[in-house]
């Protein structure tokens, strides 16, 4: 189910134009879709509500991965694996930042 | 520049590049789970926004913006860099919208049918995350028009 809404996302974001409108595809619920439905089903709905609001820090720190990753690729001109794989340590650092700060 | 649907994008990718997409797709779930278990739902909702898709995207956009120019005997690099920096400025923007997503699943969920949060929380992304895009473009035209541009 993830990989189908995955690429269901990867479509619509690969077709549609602008770029800066299909880029809103990258930060898609696909995989949380797929994780809170199995989530619900084999957990209950209280276990989903606490992983959504671990999700919302999640998001913060995407939300920086993805901002670090355009100054690395428009500032520092790197291409774009090396960018992406650069600002995953942003991720880690915001996410799990968040995490013991707010939700430990 | 107006909102467009190229369907010939979708020829450009390769089964490969789908394929690739499907696995990553399938497989964060399963490590989610797995961390769940593990070390409790705090640590594996954090996984829910983690961006496992986006290099295997922005490297794709980057390589077939490149290869396009290139055809025409252009060199592509700096288009190539720009697209995909653009793919991750929309990210941003998305990613704004996905803590609405994950605000409604937390506030909701244990309260109300599940499908139905679900599916709520999917609109919440999409309405925030074309809202915050559309905010960045309309501020662009304000300051393209504005006399001192």
């Amino acid at each position: 189910v993830g990989g189908l809404l995955v690429s269901i996302f990867a479509i619509l974001g690969d077709t549609i134009k602008p770029k800066s409108l299909a880029g809103l595809f990258g930060a898609a619920p696909s995989v949380a879709l797929a994780t809170l439905g199995l989530t619900v089903a084999k957990d209950g709905p209280y276990m989903a509500s606490t992983e959504g609001r671990s999700m919302v820090a999640g998001a913060v720190a995407l939300c920086l991965y993805s901002l670090t990753a355009v100054f690395l690729l428009m500032r520092w001109r790197l291409r774009a694996a090396p960018s992406a794989i650069v600002s995953l340590v942003i991720w880690f650092a915001a996410a799990f930042g968040l995490w013991f700060v707010f939700l430990r | 520049m107006l909102i467009k649907l190229d369907i010939s994008a979708v020829q450009r990718t390769t089964l490969g590049e789908y394929g690739l997409r499907f696995l990553l797709g399938g497989l964060i779930p399963v490590i989610t789970g797995v961390i769940a278990r593990r070390y409790g739902p705090t640590v594996a909702g954090l996984f829910l926004a983690f961006p496992a898709i986006l290099p295997a995207a922005a490297t794709l956009i980057e390589k077939h913006e490149r290869q396009k120019k290139e055809t025409h005997g252009l060199y592509g690099e700096v288009r190539g860099r720009g697209a995909a920096a653009l793919d991750a400025a929309g990210a941003a923007m998305g990613s704004v919208g996905l803590l609405g997503f994950a605000g409604t699943i937390w506030h909701f969920v244990s309260h109300h049918a599940a499908p139905l949060v679900l599916i709520a929380a999917t609109v919440t992304w999409a309405v925030v995350s074309l809202s915050v895009w559309m905010i960045r473009r309309y501020r662009r035209w304000l300051r393209v028009q504005s006399p001192d541009h």
